[in-house]
């Protein structure tokens, strides 16, 4: 039997009687990050990072929790279990286990390009990883995050001369703090949807040190956000919410911005593609630096990503798991 | 534990020690890249016109030209195949082609997937990461003006192969991803743009400060991109050193409202739509020439025509159209199209599509410019010029009598008959504009032919909606079978796009490429302008400016149109 098998409720380690960001109710959770379709409600006891447990407690209320430090090590039977950065959004992790010296690796999302908020991504050595590959086609190459943010300073700064408002539309949990720290170099006026409010207190609350930013009420008048800059998630693109921005110009900072087709469907001025997720090239280097034997492929281009690990020699295969479903990432491509 | 999470957020956020660049690369293929992008991804008129009055004014000079060349149809000749491209590139990345092929399925666009696989020039240089903007400044350096890389496409046209691919894995290279699509899609002969001719004229006239009716005219007709200057091609000069210059043409909306609207019937002319190729047809200089409406020089395509340039005054210009005729009768326009696109016109093309010409309008007599005098005095001065000629297959487009719009209405019907396609109003008074007009002319085209099919193959669109299945095939029944006999593509809102697509993801019967076969269950209403017989096509039939004209949630798959009905409307309307 191997170490961790594929089940109808998720990632499940028979051995320590564990599941991995299950996506139905289990007894036993342990949890990548606090993204909806890793982290799912109705379990009994969750074990995840320290820097995760307050965003989960935000998304999934009350119950009961076991947070950790990366690298701390805890023992489910004789199977041990340690998390290690993933560097996809605060907390994020990659989850690794060990019996009788056999090791898997399950990376959750991960992003190999440090962002200064989620710890760097560590290559951990092991016998079988199981990545990601949101994605995992070749046309996705990140320009390095700084470009990126100097792109949407240069955005905002020539909006403020046409007198607009810019309206960054990004994830409430990883992307907005990330747009926060480009914006904070350009204006000190902020302002945030509910959304991202609240994971931005919860993440203040926790002690970490963010760009003030005031949240939007219904009763402010639509002068407040005159020339300002907004944060909002995919959900209020679109939507009349927006209305009171006016005139404003919209960009939208997600991966799938790399193709102008989705930029133009989406109606976006502007389209940033910046991701929380590896490229191709990030990838590659992560799958091959594990030095695993076997690779089993998750959410994303599956297909694509495992076919072409097998033809440069790496012993790959496609899962189908519920991740990456209710991801507001993916969402910005509907 | 928090002073270290602090520590951590500084060090990784230098951006206070950030360069600003400033972008006034003018000179360089980066300006035209960026004029692109702006244009593309605006949906305001004033905006675009904005970026491109902004081009005009600070651009080099050499490829402003260029730039109304490719705006006003003027693009370059494909010199390589999507398959070069595709193989070129694939060698370069090391990547296999089937790879190549899923990163097509997703962009939509050979062009723009090219541009992604390749590696920006900084990742060439060195691995460390260059700071903020350096990959800008590295990518300018060998990065040559739109210009040179037209002009050198167009030398290359007959170059060998290897020496194209050494140009195009060189310019690759030196270019950033935005100019690599625009270089791509000027490469392979598919360079379109949001941007009507009209738009960029008004730009023109904004630039220069002229009126926008004496630049649309200036800017026709022949002139070659690279020998012509910017100011030479705006200049009057322009219009006095070349004869072959065409008039631009005058084109109607159609009809709004009701013909009530229009006022008193006897202000008006009425005569038919026809469906060929709307023409100009010039005599200057001793010389003739022929243009389409697509400013084409096509003088050579319809030797007919060529006694005119004996018969012909030297400053006489008509306006009409090109049709298939032949003994008094107009014909399906499919006959003409088997001699559209050929490079050398046999006499057996000469003899099974004859073609006529139907005057419309004329523009100049005795070499002076007669578009502001009412429709009425021009169309007397035609009349006396066609009749004077006395040759068959010119023809006098034929004017339709009526006293009331009701009568006008009924001869509307008769449209189909003569192989017409509606009818065109024009005030008695007007003259001859320039470019689309609202007001003085209309056409009136009779209603589609429509048939409810059902789909049965689906394939995702490109460009805007390069991850939905838009473009659909669709059968009718012929007993139990079902027989594709159409493609259409747009007609439908993008709500109704999402919820057929959905449909195609979760009713796959089988996939060949990007192409899906889907359950024979959603059925539209097709609407087409003409139908030919065609033994391309297992169907038997071809259709002209096939769409979707509505979804029918109502009817059932069962009961769509048959096989034997497009056959009956090919008996009807196909001759
Ligand atoms: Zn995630
Ligand atoms: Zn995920």
């Amino acid at each position: 039997m191997p170490l961790i098998s594929f089940t109808d409720k998720g990632l499940y380690c028979a051995q320590g009687n564990f599941y991995i960001d299950p996506w139905q109710p289990v007894d036993k959770a342990v949890i990548t990050h606090a993204h909806s379709d890793h982290a799912r409600p109705g379990s009994q006891a969750y074990l995840c990072h320290h820097h995760t447990l307050p965003l989960l407690q935000l998304r999934l209320g009350q119950g009961h929790y076991q947070a950790v430090e990366w690298n701390e090590k805890v023992y489910f039977n004789e199977v041990t279990v340690s998390l290690h950065p993933a560097g996809h959004i605060i907390g994020s992790s990659q989850i690794r286990v060990e019996y009788k010296g056999e090791v898997w690796v399950v990376s959750g999302d991960y992003k190999t390009e440090a962002d200064g908020f989620s710890g760097d991504f560590e290559p951990i050595s092991c016998n079988t990883f199981i990545s990601e590959s949101t994605f995992g086609l070749p046309i996705y190459n990140w320009k390095p995050q700084q470009e990126i943010y100097h792109d949407i300073q240069n955005w905002i700064r020539t909006n403020e001369v046409a007198n607009k408002t810019s309206v960054l539309i990004g994830y409430s949990l990883g992307k907005a703090q990330r747009l926060l720290k480009a914006v904070e170099e350009v204006t000190g006026s902020i302002y945030v949807h509910g959304a991202i409010w609240n994971v931005h207190e919860t993440l203040t609350q926790a002690g970490w040190k963010l760009p003030a930013v005031q949240r939007i009420t219904p009763d402010m008048p639509k002068e407040t956000f005159k020339s300002s800059v907004v944060i909002a998630p995919p959900s209020a693109d679109g939507s009349p919410w927006m209305r009171r921005f006016s005139p404003h110009s919209t960009g939208i900072c997600s991966g799938w911005m790399q193709v102008r087709g989705n930029q133009r469907r989406r109606n976006a001025d502007a389209g940033f593609a910046l991701s929380d997720h590896a490229d191709w090239n990030g990838l590659l280097k992560a799958v091959k630096a594990t030095g695993a034997e076997k690779v089993f492929i998750t959410h994303g281009f599956q297909s694509a990503f495992s076919r072409y690990l097998n033809e440069i020699g790496i012993d790959a295969h496609e899962v189908k798991t519920e991740f990456g479903t209710e991801d507001e990432e993916s969402q910005l491509t509907n | 534990m928090r002073s270290s999470r602090e520590s951590t957020l500084k060090a990784c956020i230098p951006l206070s020690n950030y360069r600003i660049i400033k972008l006034s690369h003018y000179h360089i293929m980066y300006s035209f890249a960026q004029l692109i992008y702006k244009l593309s991804n605006s949906t305001k008129t004033n905006e675009k016109l904005q970026a491109l009055v902004e081009y005009f004014l600070h651009g080099d000079e050499k490829d402003k030209v260029w730039v109304i060349a490719l705006f006003s149809g003027r693009r370059p000749r494909r010199t390589v195949s999507g398959t070069q491209l595709t193989v070129w590139c694939t060698e370069l990345v090391n990547l296999p082609i089937w790879l190549f092929q899923e990163c097509y399925h997703t962009v939509g666009d050979l062009s723009e997937t090219i541009a992604l696989l390749i590696p920006e020039k900084s990742s060439y240089a060195s691995n460390s990461s260059p700071t903020g903007g350096g990959r800008e400044g590295a990518s300018r350096e060998g990065a040559h003006p739109l210009h040179y890389y037209v002009e050198k496409f167009q030398q290359l046209e007959k170059a060998a192969e290897e020496e194209k691919k050494a140009f195009i894995l060189q310019s690759w290279q030196e270019l950033n991803s935005r100019e690599r699509f625009v270089f791509n899609k000027l490469l392979s002969g598919t360079f379109r743009v949001g941007v009507s001719q009209k738009l960029m004229v008004n730009a023109l006239a904004k630039t220069v400060k002229l009126d926008p009716n004496v630049i649309a005219h200036r800017i026709s007709g022949h002139w070659d991109p690279a020998t012509t200057t910017f100011t030479a091609l705006l200049s009057e000069q322009s219009i006095q050193t070349d004869h072959s210059k065409p008039y631009p043409f005058y084109l109607a909306y159609a009809l709004e409202g009701t013909l009530h609207d229009l006022g008193e019937p006897a202000d008006w002319q009425a005569e038919w739509k026809w469906d060929g190729i709307r023409g100009q047809v010039i005599k200057r200089n001793d010389q003739l020439f022929v243009w389409s409406r697509g400013e084409d020089l096509i003088t050579e395509k319809f030797p007919e025509y060529a006694i005119l340039q004996n018969r012909l005054q030297n400053g006489t210009v008509i306006d009409g159209e090109i049709l298939p005729y032949k003994d008094g009768l107009v014909l399906n326009f499919n006959v003409l199209q088997t001699r559209i696109g050929r490079k050398n016109i046999t006499k057996k093309n000469l003899q099974e599509a004859p073609v006529g010409l139907f005057a419309y309008d004329l523009l100049e007599l005795n070499g002076e410019d007669i578009r502001h005098l009412a429709l009425t005095e021009r169309r007397a001065e035609l009349e006396k010029l066609v009749t004077s000629l006395q040759l068959p297959w010119l023809q006098l487009s034929p004017v339709v009598a009526f006293r009331s719009w009701d009568e006008l209405t009924s001869q509307r019907g008769q449209s189909r008959n003569i192989n017409s396609e509606g009818l065109m109003l024009k005030r008695k008074s007007s003259a001859y504009l320039v470019g689309r007009r609202r007001g003085d002319w209309w056409k009136w085209k009779i209603d589609p032919l429509t048939i409810d099919a059902v789909m049965v193959y689906a394939q995702k669109g490109a460009g805007r909606r390069s991850n939905l299945y838009t473009d659909y095939t669709f059968a009718v029944k012929d007993g139990d079978k079902l027989v594709p006999f159409t493609k259409a593509y747009s007609g439908l809102t993008d709500k109704e796009f999402a919820q057929v697509d959905a449909f195609v993801k979760r009713n796959s019967l089988e996939k060949f490429g990007p192409v899906r076969t889907v359950k024979p269950e959603l059925v539209f209403e097709i609407a087409f302008e003409g139908i030919a017989a065609s033994n391309r096509h297992k169907s038997g039939v071809a259709l002209r400016f096939p769409r979707i004209s509505r979804w029918r949630t109502d009817k059932p798959p069962d009961e769509i149109n048959t096989l034997e009905d497009l056959k009956k409307m090919l008996e009807l309307y196909g001759k």
